[in-house]
């Protein structure tokens, strides 16, 4: 068996694997009958369904030739690492550290992952931002978001 | 006149003070993010969600929808210019547009897209008021059964008109439609797929889904990217105004664009990006006058029809989440979304409980399509200028929106980790070839199916053939199997491939 398209037997897989899970999870809850539908009846349907496409994807990704195989290329997981840590940071120090720690924070790291890195213009751009976002949120929108560390504002 | 004393009454909301500022507002910073390529209406919508929570409804509304439509003048200018559609309803644009631009009539292109625009904007903005109150007489006809098979076709429609695979696309809806899941059933009150964790049992915040999927996905998929060249053409954009042969060119292809935008936009799947792949075709296969440019090598016709119809698209899918409550796209999803934040249930009450929000929100569309025509035009230079701005700068700046956006939506930081795991889904997506777009549908659509379905079982006393015997929701079920029949005959199929082929 030689995979035609990567792309589709990743996709393929992905489905059958979710289905799958979401019809067994929902044998914990009450199923119902017809009559009276439970919590169970919708999903575990949906489930299935969706398990039954991802084969039928599997199975074309197995049989129908493609250009080229689909090939799904290589992961930017330095991108990926830098941006969503950046993300993450931020929503563990800001509760902490308030805006103004953690937002220059998530800039700081998440410049790192674009090509060209200047300290400088990366400084401004946190400057400016968090400045901008303290006018926006905080004076402008009046949204309730600690600003300085907990420790400051104490 | 019925429709004149509404659409006095919307115009007296419209022109309140709180509500122009906010359509300006909204029609700026549409045109901002449609000039910004990489950053779409989704995203942007998604992420201004949480700081409605701070305004009423209607200007809330009134500043979101000016930013749906305020994009489809925006990315025709970054269409034209740098040969990068802004924003996804202008890929066609691009074609003729770019080569206007090289040929130095960049000036006349940018003038026939917004022209094109405001006459279509203002055209659909009165078929919106004179379409809407009928199809909400209907809705109040619908039970559930009907609600539910009329969400079974809006989601296949959905896909059905749109590029890609149809089975993965299909699958992409119920993914969608199993994360809605993840809640506390509202009949029994189980919380269902909540692994214990308290803030799943109110269900996933779909602005988290967006943001993650579309927001941070995207900036990874972009960055990941080698940095492309771009070429501005802004030294040559002079002289505005179309000379005469221009506007004889271009108001038959602006007449058609409008008709065909506005009729595609209703449709389920409908919008701006199927009114601008459609109206292209559709130039292309009407005959100008003889010695014209060809399609490809700089038409006039291939910019003002399509930007026309993107534009009456854009529009017109408001009818459907206006008076049934069903998103036809993803855009629109939204816009239930952030009506549901404001407490007012989408569908066909809104009407006649929210007048001044209902026809306040349509009159503001022609309101803003007006300032977006003076935004745009002689403004031009600005938005010329913000297309040098490099990504290294915007990216940030997007990040740190979203972060402050998702921790305001409940004060806590968990939507911003479930936002940064839907980075992760998005991104796969995306190097899976899989359009993230009907799951946002599905999603939203989700619990609304499921709730209707029960309802409409329990009428039936579990008997399933209502949905056959009810003759509105036997025709609306008929109606989805035969669009996909339709799409599925080889014949079609290679037609709908080579509709979406100019894209390349």
């Amino acid at each position: 068996m030689k995979i035609k398209s990567q792309k589709d037997f990743w996709s393929g897989l992905m489905f059958v694997v979710v289905g799958i899970g979401f019809a067994w999870g929902a044998t914990s809850y009450s199923f119902g009958n017809s009559a009276r539908p439970g919590p169970a009846y919708f999903p575990f349907g949906l489930g299935l369904i969706l398990a039954l496409l991802g084969a039928l994807v599997l199975f074309k990704a197995l049989t129908i030739e493609v250009e080229g195989g689909d090939r799904i290329g290589g992961w930017p997981l330095k991108q990926l690492g830098l941006i969503l840590g950046a993300v993450v940071l931020f929503g563990l120090a800001l509760p902490k550290l308030g805006m103004a720690v953690s937002l220059p924070l998530m800039i700081f790291v998440s410049s790192l992952a674009s090509g060209e890195f200047h300290v400088k213009e990366v400084l401004i751009n946190c400057v400016v931002l968090t400045l901008g976002s303290w006018l926006i949120f905080i004076k402008g929108l009046g949204l309730t978001i600690p600003l300085w560390p907990s420790f400051v504002a104490a | 006149m019925e429709l004149l004393n509404n659409l006095a009454l919307g115009f007296g909301v419209a022109f309140s003070f709180t509500n122009l500022l906010y359509a300006f507002g909204g029609a700026l910073l549409g045109t901002l993010i449609g000039v910004l390529p990489g950053l779409g209406p989704v995203a942007t919508i998604a992420m201004l969600l949480p700081s409605i929570y701070a305004l009423d409804a209607t200007p809330a509304l009134i500043m979101l929808a000016g930013i749906y439509y305020g994009a489809q003048y925006g990315g025709s200018t970054t269409a034209i210019l740098i040969n990068v559609p802004g924003e996804s309803a202008s890929v066609v644009t691009a074609i003729d547009g770019y080569q206007m631009a090289r040929h130095g009539r960049a000036g006349a292109a940018l003038a026939a897209a917004g022209l094109g625009s405001f006459f279509a904007g203002s055209v659909a903005t009165l078929i919106v008021a004179a379409f809407a109150p009928p199809l909400t007489e209907l809705a109040f006809k619908f039970g559930p059964a009907e609600y539910f098979s009329l969400m079974v076709l809006g989601l296949i429609g959905a896909v059905v008109l749109a590029s890609g695979s149809l089975i993965k696309a299909i699958s992409m809806i119920i993914l969608g439609l199993l994360l809605g899941q993840i809640n506390t059933d509202v009949i029994s009150g189980v919380p269902r797929y909540s692994f214990d964790i308290p803030e799943l049992t109110d269900g996933i915040g779909f602005v988290a889904i967006a943001m993650g999927v579309f927001g941070f996905g995207e900036i990874i998929a972009n960055l990941g990217r080698p940095a492309e060249h771009r070429e501005v053409f802004t030294k040559d954009v002079k002289g505005l105004w179309p000379t005469a042969q221009d506007f004889r060119d271009m108001t038959p292809a602006v007449l058609r664009g409008t008709a065909l935008g506005s009729v595609l936009g209703v449709l389920p799947g409908g919008g701006a990006l199927l009114a601008s792949f459609a109206a292209y075709t559709l130039e292309k296969k009407s005959r100008g006058r003889a010695d014209e440019v060809p399609f490809g090598k700089g038409n006039i016709r291939g910019v003002a029809g399509p930007e026309s119809a993107n534009n009456a698209g854009a529009q017109t899918s408001f009818i459907p989440m206006l008076t049934l409550g069903i998103p036809p796209n993803a855009v629109m999803a939204l816009m239930v979304g952030a009506m549901t934040i404001k407490g007012i249930q989408p569908g066909p009450q809104v009407m006649t409980s929210n007048p001044e929000l209902f026809w306040g929100l349509i009159a503001s569309m022609w309101v803003g399509n007006l300032m977006l025509i003076i935004l745009n035009l002689p403004l031009i230079g600005i938005w010329i200028k913000l297309l040098t701005v490099p990504y290294r700068f915007l990216y940030p700046a997007i990040l740190s929106f979203c972060c402050i956006g998702l921790y305001t939506l409940n004060n806590n930081n968990f939507d911003v980790f479930m936002a940064a795991a839907f980075g992760i889904v998005g991104l796969v997506f995306y190097k899976l070839g899989c359009e993230p777009a009907p799951l946002l549908l599905g999603f939203i659509l989700g619990p609304m199916m499921e709730e209707n379905l029960r309802r409409a079982l329990l009428l039936s006393r579990g008997d399933w053939s209502t949905f056959m015997t009810r003759p509105l929701s036997a025709g609306l079920l008929i109606a989805a199997v035969l669009m996909v029949v339709v799409v599925s005959l080889p014949a079609i199929k290679s037609k709908r491939e080579e509709a979406f082929q100019d894209a390349d």
